[in-house]
């Protein structure tokens, strides 16, 4: 994490966002304001220049626009004083303009997305138009973002989430990878991948730390890479990758000999490498698979962070807080529901939630959510500002894990016997809601 | 901006007031908890010390600050970390110290509360700096605190109050108590006001002080009021009955104290869980936060899953103070916290105890206290199920008559 000790003035403040990427955004909500949302809502939501590409595991050739001296950076916010629960401008616009989305264009899909494992064509398009992938991505190299905002990708997962869960994995799965590069590449690794991140045809890429075994430990990989005259070797087996048929790039976790547990970056298309699907009880629309790494030989320059062992463990912690983004969003959503549905249904004459026990288990959603919300947060504003987080980030990683499940089994309890059919989407929250404790990497805020 | 950790500004604050919580109120916890009714001396100092420190009253009890939001018409747009929020921090710290020995505290009753949270001027003078306690249970009413018996009658200049009282904190020490009391028992809540009676009013009778579970450094009076006759003036409030505005003016005290009572759970759980992490790393057991839980001691996991409770309980109570800091309204937040915190006390001290084994359950440590005293915060100002009750009426938008 660099501390920047040069900043601007006071004036400068609250300005971490460069505007270029957000001057559509800032138009949403102002357009929103005056009341000519509609024609708005076309241009920016239907108007997909590339049009969906069909998915190829062949890696387009990845080139450097511009060679960097030295890795471009984002600067780290520095400290703030004041306690404060509210987002700043640029972060509040970006996360409204993500909410409708996920409102109108997210949720109405969502059912559908799970029961085809794909999002609908066009969709992840349209998402990333609205710049969730380049959150992460260093402002001399196109990104959207002056300052490294964690609380900004806490806020659009959240966002996106409430939606769906599996639809916002899939949309975010891409920007993980650019966020990784744009933090602990090197100048050549960011010359030569993120420009591809913040045009219009995205690539599909997948984090991949998460390997499949019980009492997965993400500082004891099973995953090795050996070196080999120049090269690195690498052998092992990633779980649960978003679009794992469609990646184009990894950034893939191994044990590197003589270093320890690393980031590399390995292309789609090389020897070595084969995708496995691995459907999973939830986060369908991601069309989860695995990555076998066979022998997968990469040139020196794929180490990430030169082995750096913090980079790893931040590497780690901020992508539990991604998915703590996510299970806040989810749970919120879960409650959002469920409240009409038992002020709704009759039972006995009245309400069922004239009752205590059907009262009390929504009030224990709303608590609990908001603590989790309130816990992610608080890591993510550390990280922001240069601070330790690895504990803020583990408590609300545990809290996430154990609440959201929670969170997802009483919304389909609720729901009573018509929560655990099709008809209503409790019963994907429920099963969405278990990866909250299940997943490592993958997402990175 | 947003940025949940503590503000500068209030280090100093925190700073003495965990001096307080170590110098003071750790080496007399255990013995005034063997002790029971033997009044803390030591405290008269400390009551001392405390008002030279602040006139805020954030450094102190059960909030005898109260909140009295007079600078609102000064409001200016930026974010405040204010009193609320300082309140919460020191209280926090003190009972982190100890809680009993805190809700003691000379000048710091909850009646101080209700006295600066609605007090007239003339009423502020005549009663200000002086130790209230406030007495609002009865034998009949605890929870459903609109079924108070008691009454108040109108008699020339004065109110004649009869009827009896419980569980009143410090209700033989004050020199104040904080009567409930229906001018009208056929009008309902509307008509429950609140009287301040001097403590050697000769119609107050201490009928006796409770043997408890815990905080037993504070003691909790039982009274008969019988013709107990106070002046006109000492009535809390507005004297009319308004039916519309129902229960406000008392209720009021509430939204304020409860996220008091969340910061005391939450200083009692924190004690609770720095102890049992030393005692568990001197048993050779790992803490380690980078590794998931599961992949750990059994232990480990579950002090990990009972800090991550601390957390919520903690920043859910910042949260509402600092709602109340910045003039938003948090009577949902405020609820929320005070049931995490409250459930989460018990949890966890309980929790320690078991980890702990006979170390934790002997009386040679401090943690079957806290475990003892943390049950009190679960149930005072609001039980667990109340504040279920307060936060399923507002998130599902129910009255409180069809949600019972």
């Amino acid at each position: 994490m660099n501390e920047n000790g040069n900043r601007a003035g006071a004036g400068d403040r609250g300005m971490g966002i460069a505007l270029r990427g957000l001057n559509r955004l800032a138009g949403s909500t102002l357009l929103d304001r005056i009341g000519i949302r509609k024609p708005f809502e076309r241009m920016v939501f239907t108007t997909t220049k590339s049009g969906f590409r069909s998915a190829t595991a062949a890696a387009r050739t990845f080139k450097a626009v511009q060679k960097l001296g030295k890795p471009a950076r984002q600067r780290s916010g520095g400290a703030r004083d004041l306690f404060d629960l509210t987002p700043d401008d640029e972060q509040q616009m970006f996360e409204e303009a993500v909410r409708d989305f996920a409102a109108e264009k997210v949720r109405p899909a969502a059912q559908e997305a799970d029961a085809d494992r794909a999002v609908p064509p066009g969709l992840l398009a349209q998402a990333n138009e609205l710049g969730i992938n380049m959150l992460g991505v260093p402002a001399e190299l196109e990104g959207v973002m002056e300052e490294q905002s964690a609380v900004a990708g806490v806020l659009v997962g959240e966002a996106l989430a409430h939606g769906d869960m599996g639809i916002a994995y899939a949309a975010l799965a891409p920007g993980a990878v650019a966020t990784a590069v744009g933090r602990w590449g090197t100048a050549d690794q960011e010359s030569a991948y993120l420009p591809a991140f913040t045009g219009e045809d995205t690539p599909a890429a997948a984090l991949a730390i998460l390997e499949p075994r019980a009492l997965f430990n993400p500082l004891e990989l099973d995953t090795r890479a050996r070196r080999d005259g120049g090269d690195w070797v690498i052998d092992g087996t990633k779980s649960l990758l978003a679009r794992a048929k469609e990646c184009e790039l990894f950034v893939v976790a191994a044990d590197a000999e003589g270093i320890g547990p690393s980031l590399f970056v390995l292309e789609s298309g090389g020897d070595g490498l084969t995708i496995e699907d691995e459907p999973a009880m939830g986060l369908r629309p991601a069309a989860t698979g695995r990555l076998l790494l066979d022998r997968a030989r990469v040139p020196a320059g794929a180490l990430m962070a030169e082995g750096e062992p913090g980079a790893y463990a931040e590497c780690v912690q901020c992508s539990r807080l991604a998915w703590c983004a996510l299970a806040v969003g989810t749970s919120q959503a879960v409650l959002d529901y469920v409240i009409p549905y038992v002020n709704e249904r009759i039972a006995f004459g009245e309400p069922i939630s004239n009752r205590q026990a059907v009262a009390f288990a929504v009030s224990d959603i709303g608590i609990e959510s908001d603590a989790m919300r309130l816990l992610t947060y608080r890591a993510a504003s550390r990280a922001d500002q240069g601070r330790g987080f690895g504990h803020e980030a583990a408590l609300a990683r545990r809290l996430c894990a154990a609440k959201g499940m929670q969170i997802g089994s009483d919304g389909v309890q609720l729901l009573g016997g018509h929560g655990f059919v099709k008809e209503h989407p409790v019963e994907r929250w429920y099963r969405d809601l278990r990866a909250a404790g299940v997943m490592e990497g993958a997402l990175l805020v | 901006m947003i940025n949940l950790e503590t503000p500068k500004k209030f280090r100093p604050l925190i700073g003495q007031a965990h001096q307080v919580a170590t110098e003071v109120l750790r080496p007399i916890s255990r013995k005034y908890d063997s002790e029971e009714h033997t009044y803390p001396k030591e405290l008269d100092m400390l009551a001392a010390v405390i008002e030279g420190v602040n006139e805020g009253g954030e450094l102190g009890g059960a909030g005898a600050g109260g909140v009295r939001r007079d600078s609102e018409d000064g409001a200016d747009e930026g974010n405040r970390n204010g009193s609320n929020l300082a309140t919460v921090l020191s209280i926090m710290e003190m009972c982190w110290g100890d809680v009993g020995l805190t809700l003691t505290l000379p000048n710091q009753g909850l009646g101080n509360s209700a006295i600066v949270s609605v007090a007239s001027e003339e009423q502020l003078e005549r009663y200000g700096g002086r130790w209230a306690a406030m007495a609002i249970t009865e034998p009949e009413a605890g929870s459903d605190s609109a079924a108070i018996r008691t009454t108040a009658e109108l008699d020339g200049d004065e109110y004649v109050l009869n009827g009896e009282k419980i569980f009143v904190t410090s209700g033989d020490r004050a020199d104040l108590i904080v009567v409930w009391a229906s001018l009208d028992r056929s009008k309902g809540r509307a008509a429950i006001k609140s009287f301040i009676v001097e403590r050697d009013n000769p119609g107050l009778k201490l009928d006796r002080l409770e043997h408890k579970l815990g905080i037993r450094a504070s003691d909790t009076a039982n009274f008969t009021l019988q013709d107990c006759r106070v002046p006109k003036e000492a009535l809390l409030g507005d004297p009319e009955i308004d039916t519309k505005r129902g229960f406000g003016g008392v209720m009021q005290t509430f939204d304020n104290t409860r996220p008091l009572v969340g910061a005391m759970a939450v200083g009692v759980t924190r004690a609770a869980l720095e102890e049992t992490r030393g005692l568990l790393i001197e048993a050779g057991v790992e803490i380690d936060d980078a590794k998931p839980a599961f992949s750990q001691s059994a232990a480990a996991a579950r002090f990990l899953e009972m800090e991550a409770d601390y957390e919520a309980a903690r920043l859910l109570t910042l949260q509402a103070a600092w709602m109340a800091d910045n003039s938003k309204p948090n009577s949902l937040q405020a609820s929320m916290a005070k049931a995490k915190a409250g459930r989460t006390c018990v949890d966890v001290t309980l929790g320690c105890v078991e980890l702990c084994g006979s170390v934790g359950y002997g009386e040679n440590d401090l943690l079957e206290k806290w475990a003892r005293d943390a049950k009190i915060l679960d149930l005072f100002e609001g039980t667990q199920q109340i504040q279920l009750l307060i936060v399923a009426r507002q998130l599902l938008g129910k009255s409180s008559s069809e949600l019972r």
